[in-house]
């Protein structure tokens, strides 16, 4: 700010358009608690969604603060570790490719480990976003106007991410478009009666809708975002072009067009031209419960058809009837621990951002946690005990003798790991003096996190290690690039929400608008 | 849903889309400068007033206005007299439209292109197909959604003469608009001018077409 003249900065301010946020509220609103006021029990009182008694103004300048203040230096940081780490799954796909399949730790036995483990961890991971934005909105929960936008970008992020691994996965890359429903050379068309077939058709359309659902609802808070940058440059209060600098002041180039002007322009082709017309809303709404209808049910066939992939094979372990439900619980279960994680430090680094996002949503996804962590714990007791029940000796083998017991199963560490991640972490949130700690739920989230990357590997790979014969008995050992490779995914992943955070709102700005008490039409406020 | 109104439907669409093909009726209004008279817009800052307003602007009898505002305010579908879109049976057409094409691409290639005996499973099995129905109908219902929300919404429109207007740059933020369009039947200048300032609006202004 040192090249704008002091009257300017006061200008700026004044007239409510320089990309600067609003005081922060440093004091609680609950003197001497870390009680931020929205975790009253009383079923009488309704706890404010947006705290601090902000008006749509502030809302506006918080929200688009984010995305138009100067990068921060911490900002620059995380992005540039997360780039380099995305630049190594870039090499060791590349790498992949020019050698085969042959540098992952695949052998005849397990010729599905890592890759697909990392498939379904990451695709699951992508439903929190979807049940956010679709199933909460179909049920009236309006406290997911302060994490919807994150969360179903974030989905999106976790799509292109499982994307990458069965894409890679197929050995010579340039047959992939053999899943496409085309003939190939000899006139063969794919099989259509392969859950394969239907994990391509049911990902890909899941891909495309969340696209959808995410640009459609983020179209009139780009709008803002072009209205404010049209604005500054009228009236003339536009910062110059500052390429940032590792150390000390950004250099100005004044040959560069100003970030507004670049601002006006993308924004302006990616809000299509919306004016905020009530005839546009009342059918944008339409739309919008609509696609949150449909959604709802794709979501849930999405993690099911994947684990068709398994459930239809004639594998112990994996051929079992409470595969899908079991699935679409782990995805949910798994996807709110990530939205979690990466909201959870957010509230602490941005100014404003727990008004927005309170202790009370913290608390509420935590009980969502507990009751799908719940659900999959149950899912993996009754999954042992029809092994048991159903008197097939193979099957029985498969989960006593491959998974549980350490003195038999060579991955029993990996089962344990799951079991105490996933089904025991989460039951502190029993207690509501852990449901309502960020820190508490910030380390149960990173336990989901890694127990449901183990559930996944332990349902591949423990479930094909041992075949019918004690010939066919092979254990299965990652690669340095198996291992980068899925390191480099989260590089990918995170790059592409630091970008996220950065560019776009970050925050359905009208969405929240709607929830605060001044958007009624009648006075009763 | 007689055909006049699908006539309009159509003739509407035709303007938002390719307005040089459509005849221009000479203006009513014009300004001095010689432009066209686009509107006159009024300004609110609260939402019970603009919603206040905007019943007083319907039970006035004008058809062609609208009311800008930065959130869709709950009820306002009746306080403007809209009636309910089209958009629901359109995309209950595309979701069959969708089912077929997969009834006719799965079976088509099973049964007639190239038949394959997979684990010597019946020909005749519909079951194996339904994922794929599933999907191919909830994908193109999400294309109907969204493109034709945005179609029947003359969108993407890049220019339009509300945007000249500078203080309509807050509309996403918090203000709210009220605009009434010259080329409605009840538009007078002065009179339009009026209700807008009686139903409490400020900033009251003429906005130009300009091309």
């Amino acid at each position: 700010m040192s090249d704008t003249h002091p009257d300017q900065t006061i200008a700026q301010q004044a007239s409510g358009i320089a990309s600067v946020q609003p005081v922060a509220r440093r004091q609680p609103i609950i003197p001497g608690t870390k009680d931020d006021g929205t975790l009253t029990e009383d079923p009488g009182l309704r706890a404010p969604l947006v705290l601090g008694d902000r008006s749509f103004g502030e809302i506006t300048d918080i929200v688009c603060g984010y995305a138009e203040a100067p990068m921060p230096k911490i900002w620059l940081t995380a992005f540039t570790i997360t780039a380099s780490i995305a630049a190594i799954a870039n090499a060791m796909i590349f790498y992949l490719i020019i050698t085969g399949v042959g540098v992952w730790g695949l052998n005849n036995q397990v010729d599905w480990a890592w890759d697909i483990t990392n498939f379904v961890f990451w695709i699951g991971i992508g439903h929190a976003g979807t049940l956010i934005s679709a199933i909460l909105c179909l049920l009236k929960q309006n406290w997911r106007t302060a994490v919807n936008r994150a969360a179903e970008a974030m989905t999106i992020f976790a799509v292109i991410c499982a994307g990458i691994f069965p894409g890679i996965h197929v050995g010579r890359v340039w047959m992939a478009w053999f899943l496409a429903p085309v003939p190939n050379a000899n006139g063969i068309w794919p099989n259509f009666r392969s859950p394969l077939l239907w994990d391509v058709f049911a990902v890909s359309t899941y891909a495309t809708v969340s696209v959808l659902f995410w640009y459609m609802g983020m179209i009139p808070d780009v709008a803002t975002l072009r209205d404010r940058a049209a604005l500054r440059l009228h009236k003339g209060v536009s910062r110059g072009f500052k390429m940032p600098m590792p150390l000390g002041n950004g250099l100005a180039l004044h040959f560069m067009p100003k970030p507004d002007q670049i601002r006006m322009f993308v924004y302006g082709v990616m809000a299509l031209g919306w004016r905020f017309s009530s005839r546009h809303w009342h059918r944008y709404e339409k739309a919008y419960l609509m696609l949150a209808g449909i959604a709802t049910p794709l979501v849930l066939s999405v993690h099911s058809i994947v684990s068709f992939d398994f459930a239809t094979s004639v594998v112990p372990g994996w051929h079992t009837t409470i595969f899908p439900p079991y699935f679409v619980a782990g995805a949910v279960f798994g996807g709110f621990a990530m939205v979690l994680w990466l909201l959870i430090p957010l509230r602490m680094v941005l100014p404003n951002f727990s008004d927005l996002l309170t202790l009370r949503h913290l608390e509420n996804m935590a009980k969502i946690i507990l009751l799908t962590g719940t659900m999959v714990g149950f899912a993996y007791s009754m999954e042992f005990f029809i092994a048991w029940y159903g008197a097939n000796e193979f099957e029985f083998a498969a989960f006593a003798n491959n998974r549980v017991n350490p003195a038999k199963a060579p991955y029993w560490w990996a089962y344990w790991t799951m079991i105490t991640c996933n089904v025991i972490f989460p039951q502190v949130f029993w207690f509501r003096k852990m449901r309502q700690s960020p820190l508490v739920i910030w380390i149960v989230a990173t336990a989901v996190t890694i127990g449901m990357w183990f559930e996944r590997f332990v349902i591949i790979v423990t479930s094909i290690h041992r075949a019918f014969l004690p010939g066919e008995w092979h254990m299965f050992f990652p690669t340095w690039v198996d291992i980068l490779t899925f390191v480099g995914s989260c590089g990918i992943f995170l790059t592409l929400f630091l970008l996220f955070l950065k560019f776009l709102p970050m925050f359905a700005l009208s969405e929240l608008k709607i929830v605060m008490p001044q958007s009624h039409t009648d006075d009763h406020h | 849903m007689d055909i006049k109104s699908l006539i309009n439907d159509a003739k509407s669409l035709g303007a938002d889309y390719f307005p040089m093909l459509m005849r221009k009726s000479a203006p009513k209004f014009v300004t001095e400068s010689g432009n066209a008279v686009y509107g006159i817009v009024a300004e609110f800052s609260e939402t019970p007033k603009v919603f206040s307003a905007a019943k007083k602007v319907r039970d006035a009898g004008y058809s062609k206005w609208d009311v800008h505002t930065p959130f869709p305010i709950h009820d306002m579908e009746e306080a403007m007299g809209i009636k309910t879109t089209k958009l629901p049976l359109m995309a209950g057409g595309a979701a069959i439209t969708g089912v077929c094409i997969a009834i006719v691409l799965q079976w088509g290639t099973s049964l007639v292109l190239y038949p394959t005996v997979v684990q010597g499973k019946p020909f005749e099995a519909w079951q194996p197909f339904v994922p794929i129905m599933f999907e191919l109908g909830i994908l193109l219902t999400a294309f109907m959604c969204i493109f034709g929300m945005l179609a029947l919404n003359g969108l993407p429109r890049f220019h339009h003469p509300l945007f000249s207007h500078e203080r309509f740059y807050r509309v996403g933020n918090d203000r709210f608009f009220i605009a009434i369009e010259a080329t409605d039947p009840n538009f007078d200048p002065i009179k339009t001018k009026k209700l807008l300032e009686e139903a409490g609006g400020t900033d009251i202004t003429l906005i130009e077409d300009v091309d």
